[in-house]
């Protein structure tokens, strides 16, 4: 019998299948991280007031738990059952420096927005989590995918908030003004800028509104998937 | 698995890590430095962007330093409001610094009142009028705020400013560096009264109502703009007798100038 599992399990290193494309997929909807699994609410409200920290924050995000699951899957048959935890701690802990120091040196203005909230994808759940339940059962690529999938599942929340909230609290997108009556498009013009009417609500800004804008995609999502509503 | 082997697991794990990030670091330093300095050189530019005539963040690493080179000076003044001489400098920093541009301004606003210095920017025009910055620091709600003011030639009325802050709430006390329509009601405020006595700056709620000298609140900012008030106060005042000194130069080149006018006469 094991023997069969042996062979049948025979396959290229590197494949795309169905099931490596659903590792992809499942955690953008079904399974996602952040609005089905309801982990990692903490960075979600912090960093979601600017796009572009947004984003930069779910590329972080994204590039610890793929590697984290990778380097956990490719030792997790030489990981000592008594340190499993600090073991990957230690890992999640040096991906997460290495983000920094090349984020520090290379967008030194973002990582001054995000200050601490790079540091803290250490304590992010949704890491530990793919670690403990995918990658110490796995194979390397796969496990590469399943973090690669549920980061950016992570990341594709944060940026419909952070859109949301940049847009109705400063009436901006990247910085750039194209809402309300200093729409820059529309200054120096005689033009009559977008929504000129609208003046910049700036409770969208503060932590609760992420809750609410949160609160409202898991209510739309759920109406949608009815077989999500008892999921949790 | 016994002991030994996750003993062994463990050091041979953090060997490499340690080793990895050690060499990061080390590898990645300089390009953090220059980061770092060109960061702060922004922030000091932020206070004189109207007279620059350029948008401060589109700058690049490259121009922020050509500007300094060629437009910027820097001198120390010691909280008595006397330019402080180079020697002086290295012997108050410990040799950590040997001129006026290599003090760590953040690190001396920590120190005892006596022993600190401060910087004095001097903004050279493409008009040829002299803008002086001052630095001051103070705190906010959460952690450390400060900022850089410009005054006119005349040193009284305040031409430009920038705001920047460690951890404030967004939407809320970090206005104080984001929201422009709030700090650029600084531009134009006196910060001395007509007797020509240091008079500093009061944020106020609900209106302001003596518009030399009042500049209009955040709303629920109470606490970070309450810390900017303080930090205008107390800091501003470190620069006023250097400040005094410039009037009554000032005055007497009037003086004279008068004199020689009746004589001439």
């Amino acid at each position: 019998m094991a023997d069969i599992i042996e062979i049948t399990e025979k396959e290229p290193a590197i494949a795309f299948g169905k099931e490596e494309k659903k590792l992809l997929t499942d955690p953008i909807n079904e399974n996602n991280p952040i609005t089905v699994q309801v982990l990692g609410v903490c960075s979600a409200l912090a960093v979601t007031t600017l796009l572009n920290k947004a984003i930069v924050m779910g590329i972080a995000v994204m590039l610890v738990t793929a590697f984290s699951n990778l380097f956990t899957s490719l030792l997790r048959n030489y990981i000592p059952k008594q340190i499993r935890m600090i073991v990957q701690l230690v890992i999640i802990a040096f991906l997460v420096t290495v983000v920094e120091l090349f984020l520090k040196a290379y967008n030194y203005p973002i990582w001054k927005e995000l200050s601490v909230f790079i540091g803290l994808i250490i304590t992010n759940c949704i890491v530990m989590g793919r670690l403990e339940a995918f990658a110490m059962a796995n194979k390397p690529w796969r496990s590469f995918l399943d973090g690669l999938g549920n980061g950016f599942g992570y990341a594709v929340i944060l940026v419909i908030v952070a859109f949301i909230r940049e847009l109705f609290g400063k009436g901006s997108l990247f910085n750039y003004k194209i809402i309300g009556p200093t729409a820059e498009y529309a200054l120096n013009t005689s033009q009559i800028g977008w929504l000129h009417w609208y003046v910049p609500n700036n409770l969208m800004i503060l932590a609760p509104a992420a809750m609410f804008v949160l609160g409202v995609l898991i209510w739309l999502q759920r109406t949608k998937y009815k077989k999500l509503v008892d999921i949790s | 698995m016994g002991n030994s082997s996750v003993i062994k697991f463990t050091l041979i794990m953090t060997v490499i890590v340690a080793f990895v990030l050690a060499l990061l670091v080390s590898g990645l330093k300089p390009i953090h430095n220059v980061n770092e300095s060109v960061y702060n050189k922004k922030g000091i530019l932020s206070a004189v962007s109207e007279q620059l005539g350029k948008d401060v963040n589109a700058l690049s690493n490259q121009e922020v330093q050509d500007i300094f080179a060629n437009q910027i000076t820097v001198q120390a003044l010691n909280t008595e409001g006397k330019i402080v001489s180079d020697d002086e400098i290295s012997s108050m920093t410990n040799g950590l610094a040997k001129t006026a541009a290599d003090v760590d301004f953040a690190l001396e606003a920590k120190k005892p009142e006596g022993e600190r210095l401060l910087p004095l920017y001097t903004f050279k025009a493409k008009d040829g009028k002299d803008y002086n910055i001052m630095y001051v620091r103070g705190k906010g709600l959460w952690d450390e705020i400060w900022g850089y003011i410009t005054l006119q030639p005349d040193w009284k009325t305040i031409a430009g400013e920038a705001f920047d802050h460690k951890g404030e709430t967004p939407g809320l006390g970090a206005e104080i560096k984001d929201n422009k329509a709030w700090f650029s009601q600084f531009t134009g405020r006196k910060l001395y009264n007509e007797k020509g006595d240091f008079q500093s700056l009061e944020i106020v709620k609900g209106g302001v109502k003596q518009p030399d000298y009042q500049v209009d609140a955040i709303s629920g900012a109470t606490i970070t703009g309450k810390g900017v008030q303080e930090m205008l106060q107390r800091g501003l005042k470190y620069y006023d007798p250097y400040i005094k000194s410039k009037f009554s130069n000032q005055m007497e080149s009037d003086t004279v100038h008068q004199m020689m006018n009746d004589t001439i006469k």
